[in-house]
């Protein structure tokens, strides 16, 4: 299961949407998410759909990487998604009577339910295409250009980007890791599968710790190889990749900006 | 016994990334054998072990363990399970409890066994892979690399299973702690006639000085297996999938290129050693 | 060239009390040398490397790298950048998701041109030979191939030496074959200085020189004919010899007496072959 997770996965290519500069891929995933949020006309949707079909194939990245990637955050989706039907008030559309208790579902919760559902499931593929597609240095990099400005302020913004490389480079590590540590308590009668809540959390300790001691033996590793490297931090590194604003940015710039613009206009101009 | 059937499996089946891992392994290895598994990384070793604990279920085919199909479910799936001890690479990373004793006493306590049964199986185990009373009450964190190792097998060995298998066990030790683990295999197989032991290495030396028997893997199938004897007698075969024979065997096979009479079974410095000296008219045996 | 003049180091254990990890250690590291330290596990070997490149620094005593004393703290950085370092677990030295990064990490830390970064990048693949690989993800290499990448990355430094804290250690033998054989192009062809922690005796055998560690001291020190042949002392300090070597002294007991400085199957052929002449078979 933690092999199909998908957030953080960098898959190398060379499609357009690789290409693109990091940071612009940041702001307009920030943006990205900002208008999901802001939209719920269903034209918009339509838009906002067609939109990010597009963005799924221009990264050339398979389809059923990102299918498989839904999976495990499934019931995450299917929680939220019961949870909105059942509990927003309105007009029922059908109801069952339990004990003093009604249980219904109203128009208004079928639509919230489907709502954010769709939300929560766009909000996964964007986020997802990002880091698929930028490599997690060139992630780093997007990100201390536009953390960059917060450094006159003395926030450490090359080291929040480093950070953040790092613990991006482990998770396949660590995921590799977490299966091994699991099979071999496994073979040793350890069960992670059954009995109640408190009896499943008892049964991560002989996970947990290993784990635990591990990452901090890496961590230990890690810095002790960075150092032997003369990393000390942002202040006077270079770059061998420098990013340059490309006519490919710009395009991308054009092309998110009339996307912008027609979700707008689907927004407050079309009126169902 | 442990029997294999047609074994197959495939990793990512039905995606770009499917991969042969294992094809048709037909294995029969019985009570009381001293198997090495030989072969490159990527060979199917790895993926064949976590077989015989179920940790992984066949693609295709059976795998039996004293007659009990990993393929079912309850009680027989438990009873294979229950049979096979499998010591993981580097195991001593899975080590967590407060107290090298505890350590060793979560196999036993999974097992549902009570806890005169358990402390009797803590210090017998302990004790077989050579750590001493004073060690049970010490944190298993502060124990030198190879008393790790060992605390780690010892807590497989305290499962009592009827057989036992280590990938890798020597892998990352100083040649002391290589020899250490090497002789508590040795002593193992000594000590429990009916016991099955198994162990993957990469180092031909180790294999020719402890197992009796070998299975040498390729490309997710058993490419030949017998006696050390018969496998380290081809070093020609070895060669020709990417394996060295140990080095006697290549001296000795150098000699006899050199028109020395030595007979084929040369593969422990030992014995080519005696060989070599019964040519000179030396006393042979010391 | 590394040279420590009385080196003692101590490490401060839980209770207050120091513990002597290395004790007057006083050895000279030739330029353009091939090194192997060989020692059991907490023989101090390892804390000894860790001192050649400014990680550790001296309780007592001196080491110079290149003539620069590691102490003093302005020397740091021309220390590190002199002698590269390469660990023993591959995915724990790892900083990049792409290998040309990962090369690319140490001269981006020393604020060196870009245009630079990238012929060194180039030439530093090439010279481990992992240049159709600077695009991969290193998760997706080999143990061997991870390390040579990491060998490559410190490379990328202009280091004239290098040191490597068992850096075969987790790998199969093919890796560890692999690893040994860039060292040794490195050392002839580049004329680096290679010191190789190790405790694998047929890799020590291909050094030059073998030195031997024990509870913080250099017990033995030499060619690896005279180091090996030292089978008993060996085994005392819970080493080994090569298998050859130690057939040699086998033999030595059974009467038959060769060279016990042989350390290869021709050298050993050879040493029989005459054996064999002068009795007469």
């Amino acid at each position: 299961m933690f092999r199909d997770i998908i957030i953080g996965r960098y898959i190398p290519g060379a499609s357009a949407l690789h290409r693109i500069d990091p940071t612009v891929k940041i702001v307009f995933t920030i943006l990205y998410v900002a208008a999901l949020f802001m939209i719920d006309n269903p034209v918009s949707y339509l838009i906002f759909t067609a939109y990010t079909a597009a963005l799924v194939i221009m990264s050339n990245v398979p389809i059923r990487v990102i299918l498989k990637g839904i999976r495990p955050m499934l019931w995450i989706f299917i929680f939220t998604a019961v949870l909105n039907v059942f509990m927003t008030p309105g007009e029922a559309l059908w109801s069952l009577p339990i004990f003093s208790f009604t249980l219904k579902i109203t128009k208004e919760g079928a639509a919230a339910g489907a709502e954010i559902t769709i939300r929560l499931l766009y909000l996964l593929i964007g986020t997802s295409l990002l880091t698929l597609t930028t490599s997690p240095l060139q992630l780093t990099d997007g990100l201390e250009k536009l953390l960059s400005p917060l450094g006159k302020i003395k926030v450490p913004s090359q080291e929040i980007a480093m950070m953040m490389t790092i613990a991006i480079r482990f998770i396949p590590t660590l995921a590799e890791e977490t299966d091994k540590i699991m099979k071999a308590q496994t073979a040793r009668g350890a069960d992670f599968e059954t009995g109640n809540i408190i009896k499943r959390a008892k049964a991560m300790v002989p996970l947990l710790v290993p784990l635990f001691v591990s990452a901090f033996r890496r961590a230990d590793d890690l810095a002790t190889a960075m150092e032997a490297r003369c990393y000390t931090g942002g202040t006077k590194r270079t770059r061998m990749k420098e990013s340059r604003f490309t006519r490919l940015d710009a395009a991308a710039c054009v092309i998110f900006t009339v996307a912008c613009v027609l979700l707008f206009a689907a927004e407050y101009l079309i009126q169902i | 016994m442990i029997k294999t059937e047609d074994l197959c499996y495939t990793y990512g089946v039905g995606t770009p990334f499917e991969r042969h891992a294992l094809q048709n392994v037909n294995l029969e290895i019985p009570d009381g054998a001293l198997t090495a598994i030989i072969g490159h990384t990527g060979s199917g070793k790895s993926t064949l072990i976590q077989h015989f604990n179920a940790l992984i279920k066949p693609t295709s085919g059976r795998v039996l363990i004293d007659g009990a199909d990993i393929n079912a479910s309850g009680a027989e799936l438990k009873r294979a399970r229950r049979a096979v001890g499998l010591v993981f690479q580097y195991p001593e990373h899975q080590l967590f409890e407060e107290t090298v004793y505890r350590d060793i006493a979560f196999g036993p306590r999974n097992m549902g066994l009570n806890d005169e049964e358990i402390d009797s199986r803590v210090r017998n185990a302990a004790h077989l892979v050579g750590l001493g009373e004073k060690y049970l009450e010490r944190s298993p964190f502060e124990l030198s690399g190879g008393e790790k190792r060992r605390a780690a097998i010892a807590g497989v060995l305290a499962m009592e299973p009827k057989a036992l298998i280590l990938d890798e066990p020597t892998a990352g030790l100083d040649p002391k702690g290589r020899d250490d683990i090497l002789s508590i295999i040795k002593k193992l197989h000594e000590e429990n006639r009916d016991m099955i032991i198994l162990f993957v290495s990469h180092s031909m030396e180790d294999v020719a000085k402890t197992a009796e028997n070998v299975i040498v893997m390729n490309e997710g199938r058993v490419e030949f297996e017998g006696t050390v004897e018969t496998v380290f007698s081809n070093a020609e075969r070895l060669r020709k999938i990417g394996l060295d024979a140990p080095q006697m065997t290549l001296l000795a096979d150098a000699m006899r290129g050199a028109g020395f009479a030595l007979p084929d079974n040369i593969y422990t410095v030992e014995g080519a050693a005696d060989a070599i000296a019964r040519i000179f008219g030396g006393g042979g045996d010391v | 060239m590394i040279e420590t003049q009385n080196l003692s180091f101590a490490y401060r254990a839980d209770d207050g009390a120091r513990e002597n990890v290395l004790k007057e250690v006083n050895l000279k590291i030739e330029k353009g040398s091939f090194v192997a330290v060989l020692g059991r596990n907490g023989s101090g070997k390892s804390t000894l490397a860790k001192h050649f490149n400014a990680i550790l620094l001296p309780s007592g005593g001196k080491v110079y790298v290149n003539g620069m004393d590691t102490a003093d703290a302005d020397n740091t950085f021309r220390i590190r950048r002199a002698a590269g370092m390469v660990f023993q677990n591959p995915d724990n030295q790892m900083v990049a998701a792409a290998v040309e990064d990962e090369v690319a990490f140490a001269p981006e830390n020393l604020g060196v041109e870009p245009k630079e970064i990238r012929r060194r990048v180039d030439e530093c693949l090439k010279a481990v030979g992992m240049t159709e690989y600077a695009a991969a993800e290193p998760s997706k290499l080999s143990g061997g191939q991870k390390q040579r990448v990491a060998i490559a990355a410190v490379l990328a430094m202009n280091s004239e030496i290098l040191v490597l804290d068992e850096p075969t250690a987790m790998l199969d033998p093919k890796g560890r074959r692999e690893v040994i054989e860039t060292l040794k192009r490195l050392n002839r062809e580049k004329g680096i200085t290679v010191a190789l922690i190790t405790h694998f005796m047929d890799e020590a055998a291909e050094a030059e020189r073998v030195i031997v560690m024990d509870e913080g001291k250099v017990v033995l020190d030499g060619a690896p004919k005279n180091v090996f042949r030292e089978t008993e002392k060996l085994k005392s300090l819970g080493l080994d010899a090569p298998q050859i070597t130690l057939l040699a002294s086998e033999l030595a007991k059974r009467g038959v007496e060769i060279d016990k400085r042989v350390i290869t199957v021709e050298e050993c052929l050879a040493e029989l072959l005459k054996k064999a002449g002068e009795r007469g078979l």
